[in-house]
C-alpha cells in the first residue's frame, strides 16, 4: 500500500468526515495531541489537521475533517482509494500524559474528534475522565460512542437543545462545581471564543486549563512564525510549542483577529470552487 | 586570441516597467552570440584567481576556453566535475565577491561575466540533452542521511553519490530545494531550474523523501540506526522577530512567511493557487539583508502603491548585494535609511496601521567594523502601513537541537563543530546555515561538498551497517 492513501472514509454528518489513511510511519509515532499537515493538488494550501486516532499494526491513521472552506471541501470530496498530494506529520509538541487525577475533558464541534486521543491517552493513564461535548444541535455531537469508552462520565450540551442538556458547555462546568465535583485540569478544544470562555470559568473555579490552539499555519514545522500566538505575555509557534497550551493567560482576542485575516479571501476561493464545480458538472 | 577589450556582456533584463507585473526572470542570460564574445574576452590565466575564488571551486578558465570553441559538452562537464547545479549557481552567486572580483580584468576592462556564462553554459547544455548526471563511482554498501533539502544537503548528498555511496535526502516540506525552494523567489531563481538541478541528481540515484520531519518521529539518533553517517543541513529556517510592542498585530509577516507564501505556495496565483497573501497598499519591509530585498521585490509584483525598505543603518551599510539593492530601486521599492522601528501602531480590530520608528545617525563602528545606528531622541515618527513584513535575520530551526541532546550547540543555537569539522556525535556532520546561522547560497554548497569528502574519510573507517 501506498503513503497518504485513503483506506476508508465515513461520513459523520454533512460537513463532516471521518478518514483512516495509510501512513505506517505516522502511526508507529503518533500521540496525543499533535497533529498532521495535509494537501491536495500541485497549488494546494497545506492545512493542518489533528491526528485523532491511529492504529500502528494496520499503519493507518485517522483524521476528522470538517468542511468549512476550499481546501476543507476538496478533502471532503475525495474517495477511498485516492490519495493526498502530501501528508506530513506527527508534527507539534504532544499532551503530557500523567496521572493528574480528575480531569474534564471538553470538545466543541468538531473539536470533540480532536479532544478524543487525549481523553483515551489520560483514560489510560489512570484518570478519572468527565467528558463534555457541545454543539449547536444534535447532528453536530459527533463520535459521542467512542468518547464514551474513553470516559468515566460524559455530559452533552447543545445549543438548541436537540441532545443531552440545553446550554453551553460552560454550564456544565458550573454544574459539576457545584455539585462538589473535585476537578483537576481541564483540556478545552473547539471553537476560540468557547475556548475563551471555558478557559476564564475554570480558572476562576481553580481548575489549570488547557486550550488546543488553531492558528492559520503554513509550513508547521516552526519555519515561519505564521502561527505565531501570545501566552503570558511571550510569543510561542502553536506548530512547535503547542499546540496545546496553558490557557490561563492566552491572549484569545490576539488569536481571533489573527485568525480572521484571510476571511474574505478564503469565501473567494471557496465561490471560485463552488463555481469551477458547478461548470464541471454542467459538462456532464 | 583572447580579446579582453571587447564589450563586457552584461546580458538581457527585463524592463523594470515590465518585470513589476510579473514573476518571470529578471536577467535572461546571454545570446549565443553574446556568450561567444564575452568567453573570447577570458585571458584563460595560467594561476587563474577566479577560481582560486571560487567558494566550489569551478573550473573556470577550463570551462570558458571550452565554450569559446562551441564546444558546450566540454564546458559542461568541466563545471559538474566540481559543482553539480551549475544553473543555479551562474544565476545565484554573489560572483563579484568571488570569481568576477577576483578577474585580473576588473580594474582595467571589467570583469568576465563567469557567471552569466555558467549560466548560459548550464542552461544550454540542459537544452541540448548535454547536461548528464556524472556516473557514480562503484557503489560502497555505505549509506547517507541528508538532512534538509537545501544547497547544503543538495551539495553533499550529490558528491557523496559520486563517491558510490547511497544517498537520501529528508525534506520536510512537501516540495525540495529548500531556501531555493521557499526562500528565492522565482524571478531570480526560476522554479525550473531548481526543479531540473534536482532531477540531475536524482539521476545519479539519490533518493529522495518529502514531508519528513527529521526530530520530533525519526530523530537523528534514529537515523544512525540505518544509516552509516548523517549529514544535518537543516537550515536557519526560525524567523526573527524585531521584538517590538505590535509585533503580533495583524497584517505582520516575518520574511519566512511572506516569502513561503509568495514562493512555496505560489499565492501570487491566488485564487489558482490555495494559499493567500495580502498586504494591502502600503507595504514596510525592515531589514537590510537579501531576505528583505526578496520580500520588497516579491511585495513590489504584488500590485501595492508602495513598499518601504526600512533600515537602520545607511545605503552603505547594508548586508544584501548591491545588485539587489539596484534591482529594487529600479522597481520603484522606496528606502528609508537611518529608521529604526519602534512600535507597530494597530486599529481597533488589531490590525497593523503604521509604523512608529526614530530616526538614526551613525556612531562608532561595531565588532564587524560596521558604524553602528544610534537613535536620535524625540525623532519618533509614523510611517502608514497596510502590512509589515520583519525581514531582520534567521536563526537555525532549534528542532534538531531540542531532539538530540547529545548535540553539541553553540550559543548561537547553532551546531557546534570541531576544528576538523566534526559534530559532537560520531558519524553526524553539519554545514550550511545551520553551522554559520545566516549566509549565503554559495557557502551552504561549499560546506556541503567539504562535508561530503569528510563523511568519505569518515566511511573509509567503518564498515556498511548494510541495510
Amino acid at each position: 500500500m501506498e503513503k497518504n492513501l485513503i483506506v476508508n472514509k465515513k461520513s459523520l454528518s454533512n460537513v463532516v468526515c471521518e478518514f483512516e489513511i495509510y501512513e505506517p510511519l505516522i502511526a508507529a509515532s503518533a500521540k496525543a495531541g499533535q497533529f498532521i499537515i495535509l494537501r491536495y493538488g500541485e497549488l494546494g494550501e497545506r492545512v493542518p489537521v489533528t491526528l485523532v486516532d491511529w492504529n500502528e499494526q494496520k499503519g493507518t491513521i485517522t483524521a476528522i475533517i470538517q468542511s468549512i472552506g476550499k481546501s476543507t471541501a476538496v478533502f471532503n470530496s475525495l474517495k477511498v482509494g485516492d490519495k493526498f498530494t502530501s501528508l506530513a506529520g506527527p508534527l507539534g509538541t504532544p499532551v503530557e500524559i500523567k496521572n493528574y487525577g480528575t480531569c474534564v475533558v471538553v470538545g466543541g464541534g468538531v473539536g470533540i474528534a480532536e479532544v478524543y486521543p487525549i481523553a483515551k491517552a489520560l483514560k489510560q493513564a489512570g484518570n478519572k475522565v468527565i467528558s463534555i461535548l457541545g454543539a449547536r444541535t444534535k447532528d453536530l455531537v459527533i463520535l459521542q460512542e467512542k468518547m464514551q469508552q474513553v470516559s468515566d462520565e460524559i455530559i452533552i450540551t447543545t445549543d438548541d437543545g436537540s441532545l443531552g442538556q440545553k446550554g453551553l458547555v460552560t454550564d456544565a462546568i458550573k454544574t459539576l462545581h457545584d455539585k462538589g465535583v473535585k476537578i483537576d485540569v481541564g483540556f478545552i478544544i473547539g471553537p476560540i471564543p468557547m475556548m475563551k470562555w471555558t478557559a476564564k470559568l475554570m480558572t476562576q473555579l481553580g481548575i489549570k486549563p488547557y486550550a488546543s490552539l488553531n492558528p492559520i499555519m503554513l509550513d508547521g514545522t516552526g519555519m515561519c512564525g505564521c502561527c505565531r500566538v501570545v501566552v503570558n505575555g511571550q510569543t510561542k509557534f502553536a506548530c512547535v510549542d503547542g499546540p496545546m497550551f496553558e490557557a490561563t493567560n492566552i491572549d484569545f482576542d490576539n488569536l481571533i483577529a489573527r485568525t480572521s485575516e484571510y476571511k474574505e479571501q478564503e469565501k473567494e476561493s471557496f465561490l471560485k470552487h463552488e463555481k469551477d464545480h458547478k461548470c464541471k458538472i454542467g459538462l456532464h | 586570441m583572447p580579446n579582453p577589450a571587447l564589450p563586457k556582456q552584461e546580458g538581457q533584463r527585463q524592463e523594470p516597467k515590465d518585470r513589476i507585473k510579473n514573476f518571470e526572470e529578471v536577467a535572461q542570460g546571454l545570446t549565443s552570440k553574446q556568450a561567444a564574445i564575452e568567453s573570447s574576452r577570458c585571458l584563460n590565466c595560467k594561476e587563474p584567481r577566479c577560481q582560486a575564488a571560487c567558494p566550489v571551486n569551478v573550473k573556470i578558465p577550463k570551462f570558458i576556453a571550452a565554450l569559446n570553441k562551441g564546444d558546450i559538452k566540454a564546458a559542461i562537464e568541466a563545471i559538474m566535475t566540481t559543482s553539480l547545479l551549475p544553473a543555479i549557481c551562474g544565476r545565484v552567486c554573489p560572483q563579484e565577491k568571488y570569481c568576477q572580483g577576483a578577474c585580473v580584468l576588473k580594474e582595467k576592462f571589467g570583469p568576465v561575466s563567469i557567471g552569466l556564462l555558467e549560466r548560459y553554459t548550464a542552461d544550454t547544455a540542459r537544452k541540448q540533452g548535454l547536461l548528464k548526471a556524472p556516473k557514480p563511482e562503484q557503489e560502497t554498501g555505505f549509506k547517507i542521511a541528508c538532512v534538509g533539502s537545501g544547497p547544503s544537503s543538495l551539495a553533499c548528498a550529490a558528491q557523496l553519490r559520486r563517491l558510490g555511496h547511497k544517498v537520501v535526502v529528508f525534506e520536510a516540506l512537501h516540495a525540495f530545494g529548500g531556501v531555493l525552494r521557499y526562500g528565492i523567489p522565482s524571478f531570480r531563481l526560476p522554479r525550473e531550474v531548481v526543479n531540473s538541478e534536482i532531477k540531475t541528481i536524482e539521476e545519479m540515484g539519490v533518493e529522495f523523501r518529502q514531508d519528513i520531519l527529521i526530530g520530533p518521529s525519526t530523530s537523528v539518533k534514529d537515523l544512525l540506526k540505518e544509516f552509516d553517517s548523517v549529514y544535518i543541513g537543516s537550515g536557519a529556517g526560525l524567523p526573527t522577530m524585531a521584538g517590538i510592542p505590535g509585533e503580533n498585530a495583524v497584517g505582520v509577516y516575518s520574511a519566512n512567511e511572506f516569502l513561503t507564501r509568495v514562493n512555496l505556495m505560489q499565492a501570487y496565483k491566488f485564487p489558482e493557487s490555495d494559499t493567500p497573501v495580502k498586504i494591502g497598499k502600503q507595504v514596510i519591509v525592515l531589514g537590510g539583508g537579501n531576505s528583505a530585498m526578496d520580500a520588497a521585490r516579491c511585495a513590489k509584483r504584488l500590485g501595492p502603491e508602495k513598499v518601504s525598505v526600512v533600515y537602520r543603518r545607511s545605503q552603505e551599510e547594508m548586508p544584501a548585494r548591491k545588485e539587489e539593492v539596484l534591482n529594487a530601486m529600479e522597481e520603484g521599492v522606496e528606502f528609508q535609511f537611518l529608521t529604526i522601528q519602534k512600535e507597530v501602531i494597530t486599529d481597533e480590530k488589531g490590525h497593523v496601521k503604521a509604523l512608529k520608528c526614530l530616526k538614526a545617525r551613525l556612531g562608532e563602528p561595531d565588532e564587524k567594523g560596521r558604524r553602528r545606528p544610534v537613535a536620535i531622541e524625540n525623532s519618533d515618527f509614523l510611517i502608514p502601513a497596510d502590512s509589515i513584513i520583519v525581514a531582520i535575520g534567521q536563526k537555525p530551526n532549534p528542532i534538531i537541537a531540542k531532539t538530540t541532546p547529545d548535540l553539541k550547540m553553540t550559543e548561537r543555537g547553532t551546531m557546534q563543530l570541531d576544528e576538523n569539522g566534526n559534530s559532537s556525535i560520531k558519524g553526524v556532520f553539519g554545514g550550511g546555515d545551520i553551522t554559520r546561522g545566516g549566509a549565503t547560497v554559495l557557502l551552504a554548497m561549499k560546506d556541503g561538498l567539504e562535508a561530503a569528502g569528510r563523511i568519505d574519510n569518515y566511511l573509509k573507517t567503518q564498515t556498511p551497517k548494510g541495510k
